[in-house]
């Protein structure tokens, strides 16, 4: 957190990040760390679920799924499938472009993810906790280690927790560097050791998920939230946010901004706050468009910029909240340049199930690149539009979908751009000609 | 099409009006298909309820007997439920029925016809325009429905994705990867019904690729890992949607419009597949799995796959010959060594001939041996075990198989069981499609597969804990003994496997069991004591046919016993014979009549397709076949026992004749010929003009009035003998640098019927002389060393694989590589073999 419009702020999540120290576990238990654990082994598992529910959390890893809900799908019960071993994984797989918000969270503040990883397994009644954390992060990956190794030495993990008679073992396991792995159900097949790739859906991890036995899988952030909720109680984290978004949120702020960062703020917050909070644009530059949760959500432009950014709010003006990933472009940025190197991210990390998503990023890379190297044809727009429609809801899973999102919005509101570039149709690209269609590198 | 479509909307119609008062059936969900409303079984797939009313959707990785996967996303359609369209057109191969569902396929949905077409397009980017040369052209699942749901020209400006080509999955099957759709069905087949680790995909996205362990790459090099082996990987081949999979010994060699197909089955063993043979001018060109869900499902091995050159073998024998006064056998007419061969018989009569019919005779040729031995020689001395066998064994034939039909035990019935006893039997080596469907119950039904056997063979880990369960396969459903103590072993189950075994098990009892004393007989008391069905699974096609054909010492046609009155005076009349005709003694097995021979004690003998290397004793055998006075050989193949006989006289193979096998259910197994059958005979017509100039009538001109007549004499009356009551015999006990030899054969081995086929030959498993590692320590081996495994007879030597036999055993196999136990060692199961470095 870099701001300090404190009243504009709702620090939760955020609140420990400048402590000193602030990741060990001292600090966290000197800043009422753990205390939630204590209140919630103190209640019933199904009391857990309510709280939650009540507080209408939302999933934080981009799709928003009611979180209580999520919980009390697991089948409890001595027979039929609540017998058998539930299991908590948490999607640390953090590789959306733009987003960075739990890397940061777990470097900062590992503890309050794990207290809520205890208090979450608790409640859906699970003895193992896997932190599938992306392979990239090995300083993340670290910390969250040593952090386990500090809770297990405290007590707050292990056998008998606190006394509760309840025990919760937590592994950290580090991803092998693959975008899909952060889809829920490739990151479960990947944590078992096979090939990172999206099951078929149903049966849902609820009932068959980390080895077919009932799995609840969330993100970082919504479990990192609920030691909060837990002390704070469902009314008071109702009343940030919206009444359909309620709570905090951490929108991680980068791009042509005076000052980029995570900025934690009730959900429905615009850009033009957040704008306001990051010190405006970069140099003065005007802002020309934006991304409202990494690139797999539509872009927006200087339109949108009073935009609630709830999960509602960003739906209706037909993009998505997304993880939060607010990447922000100025006037000296090309669209289809931009568009083109999301395009090469996703064929990069299409997982290759699916033909939409495995042949649609490679034949959209390769018109693209021919275009932004001024080889572009009259058709070339007409057909991207095209193929962007044969994959978007066509492929397997939302890797697909998003891949698309960046070229339709892209062509939507800069059209013109994409034209423009078949029109000056320079015969052999130049470097320097290059440099111009990448504009400042910021 | 329009035909179809119209058909359906009769259909409708005639739904429509019944469909106020009709209540959905129990079980069912009612639905609308394109405006066709109708019921389905809940549970099925969209893209099958479309099949049953004559929709076909486009599809690639959807396969019947693989589990959904929606890879390639060809078959989508729009799904309306609860009067709501859903947002995003669905895979049909995933998604099943609903009551109320509402379903529009390319036919009446826009959205759905676009997004297949899409879908299209993209499948074909980067497939290459090369069907003019491609093996799949003209029989191609990419090539018909990019007509249906193509785009006529492409938009595609840029670089197809190129590969070198082609990689080889295993010595018989090669990948063009630029073929490659990635449907995946090898992969799921591999993963899911074989079970073999042979093939699998690698990298990701538009890199995505199929490949072994050999093939993959790690950090930019060949990683040059040992791939996975497998006995079903010609099945990749056949379910591949596109021309990516190919045949190493079919590739580039014709086209499918030039093949003809001739519906068969198949005659190496005895799971009985159904199988398409194609044929281009004469030639066997290939051989495809068929389609038999009863049976083998879609399923073949490779070696029914691929084990087909013996019809054009240099070793082929198709004239008759005739041993002339030099000692040499010299090709004549017909006419000559059918009256040489009969002359050389009726001299021989008085002085007795065995008749040793082998294994591998279509039911109605074994009928004929039978018919022949008993009515043309007057002897009940003739039997088809070309291989060790017991008294006891055929006591135990008598008393649990002759008779029995797939109406006792079926593989549905087999699969349907919650537990299965495999004891001496090798499911995977010996009957392959036995083998998938105990593995498919396994991982479908948590079936549990014990195997009384000798050590986790590939079989036993794939038949183990239901797959996708996360634990290692938990090794509890190995019951190992010591050969020669499997009976003792047999006595004393565990509890639990007995209790699994009486509700409804099934004990699956092999040919080695006749070389184990006592196991058979321990076999019929377990299955009375548990209420288990027996199937007896015997290695080769014949046996079962040849069982119920009466080609046994003990057993005429139908499992009549030849010391049963009675039963001679049935088959008497039935063949026309003088009553009092039939031998009443019972005659003599196939070491018995050998032996005879070889002590004098036998002036003749016709043999059938037999291998002396097979018998128990090859050298006995050998000395049987020398010592005899007139040996007529009725055979395929220049073998051991035409390079000894008088007479010659060349049959038919499979493919240009017809017949019917019985497989180990029980099943009759009928096939046509697939090529001209002209100017080659089957065995029951050389038989039945032998037996003619013999001055003896046994009326099997053709293999179809030999089955009529075998047919109306139908089955035995009266209950079935008690089964055998050997006691369990004593294991032996391995001296200093002995051991215990356990054997059996692998699939594909140096069988006649494999050769020439390098290409299956290079997917057998490798041979090796297995120990565990106490004795091997105790016998001073070394693992991936040499070992000598020795008797006073010979010695064989191969490399060292630890593996978990018990103590005092080592294993070999049984005719691989340099491993030919029974001809080198004179030695077989159980018996003691000295074993050094």
């Amino acid at each position: 957190m870099t701001a300090s419009t404190p009243d504009l702020l709702t620090p939760v999540l955020t609140r420990r990040w400048l402590s000193p120290r602030a990741w060990s576990i001292g600090t966290y238990e000197q800043l009422e760390g753990y205390q939630g654990l204590r209140t919630a082994l103190a209640a019933h598992p199904d009391q857990l679920i309510a709280l939650v529910k009540d507080s209408g959390l939302r999933g934080r890893g981009g799709a928003g799924f009611p979180t209580g809900l999520k919980w009390s799908f697991i089948p409890q019960g001595p027979t039929g499938p609540g017998a058998k071993p539930k299991y908590l994984v948490i999607n640390a797989d953090e590789g959306e472009p733009g987003t960075c918000k739990d890397i940061p969270a777990m470097m900062a503040d590992p503890h309050s993810l794990i207290e809520g990883c205890v208090i979450t397994s608790y409640a859906i009644r699970a003895n193992f906790c896997a932190i599938y954390i992306r392979g990239e992060a090995l300083h993340c990956i670290r910390r969250v280690r040593n952090a386990v190794d500090e809770a297990y030495r405290a007590g707050y993990l292990g056998r008998d927790i606190l006394g509760s008679g309840f025990d919760l073992d937590i592994v950290v396991h580090a991803g092998a560097g693959a975008y899909i792995c952060g889809e829920e159900t490739a990151l479960l097949d990947s944590l078992e050791g096979r090939r990172g790739q999206p099951r078929l859906k149903p049966p849902f991890p609820a009932t068959s998920g980390l080895y077919a036995s009932p799995t609840v899988v969330n993100n970082v952030e919504t479990i990192a939230t609920v030691p909060a909720i837990v002390q704070g109680g469902s009314e008071w984290f109702r009343s940030m946010g919206s009444a359909k978004s309620p709570g905090p949120k951490i929108y991680s702020v980068s791009g042509h901004v005076e000052r980029p960062g995570q900025y934690e703020a009730p959900l429905g917050i615009t850009l033009r706050t957040l704008l306001e909070l990051a010190g405006g644009m970069k140099d003065g530059i005007p802002l020309k468009f934006w991304t409202p949760g990494g690139s797999s959500t539509p872009l927006f432009t200087v339109d949108h910029l009073d935009t609630p950014l709830d999960f509602e709010g960003a739906a209706a003006a037909g993009s998505m909240l997304g993880t939060t990933a607010v990447m922000v472009f100025n006037e000296t940025v090309s669209v289809p340049w931009a568009v083109m190197k999301w395009t090469e991210f996703y064929k990069h990390e299409s997982c290759g199930k699916c033909t939409p998503c495995r042949e649609g990023t490679y034949w959209l890379v390769q018109i693209l690149e021919r275009m932004v190297h001024g080889e572009g044809t009259e058709a070339d727009v007409d057909t991207m539009v095209d193929i962007c429609d044969n994959v978007l809801g066509r492929s397997f899973c939302a890797l697909g979908d998003g891949a698309v999102s960046p070229i339709t919005s892209g062509i939507q509101y800069f059209r013109q751009e994409f034209l423009d570039l078949i029109a000056e149709q320079p015969t052999v690209a130049q470097p320097e000609q290059l440099e111009d269609l990448v504009g400042v590198q910021a | 099409m329009t035909v179809i479509r119209d058909l359906a909307n009769r259909n409708a119609a005639q739904q429509d009006t019944d469909a106020e008062t009709r209540p959905v059936p129990e079980g069912h969900v009612r639905l609308t298909i394109d405006g066709i409303e109708l019921d389905a079984p809940k549970g099925e797939l969209i893209i099958r309820t479309c099949e049953r009313l004559g929709i076909i959707v486009p599809r690639f990785c959807d396969h019947p007997l693989l589990d959904p996967a929606g890879a390639c996303r060809q078959c989508l359609v729009e799904v309306e439920m609860g009067g709501r369209p859903m947002p995003k057109p669905q895979a049909s191969c995933t998604m099943t029925v609903a009551d109320g569902m509402v379903v529009k396929t390319q036919h009446t949905s826009p959205v759905a016809d676009k997004a297949q077409q899409g879908v299209m397009e993209l499948l074909l980017i980067n497939h290459p325009l090369d069907c003019p040369i491609c093996d799949k052209g003209g029989e191609c699942p990419l090539q018909n429905q990019a007509m249906t749901s193509g785009r006529t020209d492409s938009r595609f400006l840029e670089a197809k994705r190129t590969f070198a080509k082609p990689i080889a999955i295993t010595t018989q099957v090669l990948l063009d990867r630029e073929r490659c759709v990635l449907c995946q069905r090898c992969t799921r087949f591999d993963e899911e019904i074989a079970g073999d680790n042979f093939i699998d995909l690698l990298e990701r996205g538009a890199g995505q690729q199929i490949g072994t362990a050999g093939t993959a790459e790690v950090e930019g090099d060949a990683a040059g890992l040992a791939g996975g082996q497998s006995y079903f990987s010609g099945n990749t081949i056949q379910i591949c949607p596109v021309g990516a999979l190919t045949s190493a010994a079919y590739r580039f060699r014709s086209r499918p419009f030039d093949l003809g197909s001739t519906t068969g089955v198949c005659e190496h063993c005895s799971s009985g597949c159904a199988q398409r043979t194609d044929t281009r001018r004469g030639t066997v060109l290939r051989r495809l799995a068929g389609n038999d869900p009863a049976v083998n499902e879609e399923w073949n091995c490779d070696k029914g796959r691929f084990a087909f050159r013996y019809l054009s073998a240099k070793e082929r024998i198709t004239r008759p010959m005739v041993r002339d006064s030099d000692g040499v056998l010299a090709e004549t007419s017909w006419t000559e060594a059918l009256q040489v061969a009969a002359d050389g018989l009726v001299a021989a009569r008085s002085g007795g001939i065995g008749v040793l019919a082998g294994g591998r005779l279509t039911i109605e040729d074994a009928y004929a041996y039978a018919k022949f031995a008993r009515v043309a020689l007057g002897t009940n001395d003739i039997d088809f075990r070309a291989r060790p066998h017991s008294a006891e064994e055929l006591e135990f034939l008598a008393a649990h198989v002759v008779g029995q039909g797939p109406e006792t035990l079926d593989y549905a019935r087999l699969e349907a069981a919650p537990a299965v006893l495999c004891v001496a039997f090798e499911p995977e080596e010996e009957s392959p499609i036995v083998f998938l469907r105990l593995r498919k119950a396994a991982r479908k039904h948590a079936q549990k597969v014990f195997h009384l056997t000798q050590w986790s063979t590939p079989a036993v880990l794939r038949t183990g804990t239901p797959l996708g369960a996360a634990e290692p396969a938990a090794r509890d459903n190995l019951i190992p003994a010591v050969p020669g103590a499997e009976a003792a072993v047999l006595a004393a189950l565990p509890q639990h496997v007995v209790a699994l075994l009486t509700g409804g098990g099934v004990i699956l009892v092999g040919e080695r069991a006749a070389e184990v004393p006592g196991l058979l007989s321990g076999v019929s008391v377990l299955a009375a004591r548990t209420g288990a069905a027996i199937g007896w699974v015997p290695r080769r096609a014949g046996e079962r046919g040849a069982l119920e054909a009466g080609a046994v010492p003990t057993l005429l046609p139908g499992g009549r016993s030849v010391a049963d009155a009675d039963a001679r005076a049935e088959v008497e009349q039935a063949w026309g014979l003088v009553e009092g005709a039939l031998p009443a003694t019972p005659g003599r097995d196939t070491d018995e009549i050998l032996a005879a021979a070889a002590m004098g004690e036998l002036a003749g003998l016709v043999v059938g397709g037999l291998d002396p290397a097979d018998l128990a004793d090859p050298q006995a055998a050998l000395a049987g076949l020398r010592e005899v006075g007139f040996l007529v050989s009725l055979e395929l193949h220049a073998s051991g026992v035409t390079e000894l006989a008088d007479v010659v006289l060349p049959v038919a193979p499979d493919a240009q004749r017809d017949g019917s096998y019985r497989n180990w259910e029980g099943r009759a197994r009928e096939f046509g010929p697939a090529l001209d059958a002209s100017g080659v005979l089957p065995d029951c017509r050389v038989l039945d003009t032998l037996a003619v100039e013999m001055d003896a009538d046994i009326f099997t001109q053709t293999p179809a009035v030999s089955a009529r007549e075998l047919a109306r004499l139908g089955l035995r009356r009266g209950a079935a003998p008690p089964g055998p009551a050997v006691p369990a015999g004593e294991p032996r006990h391995p001296g200093f640098g002995q051991a215990v030899l356990a054997t059996w054969r692998q699939l594909v081995d140096h069988s006649t019927l494999a050769v020439d086929e390098p290409a299956l030959a290079g997917t057998a498993r490798p041979a090796l002389v297995r120990v565990n590692a106490a004795t091997a320590e105790r016998l001073g081996l070394t693992e991936g060393e040499p070992a000598t495994v020795r008797t006073e007879r010979g010695a064989i030597t191969l490399p060292v694989a630890l593996t978990d036999l018990p103590d005092g055993v080592v294993w070999l196999p049984g005719n691989s590589g340099e491993s030919r136990v029974r001809a080198s060692l004179g030695a077989g199961h159980g018996d003691l073999v000295g074993v050094t470095a």
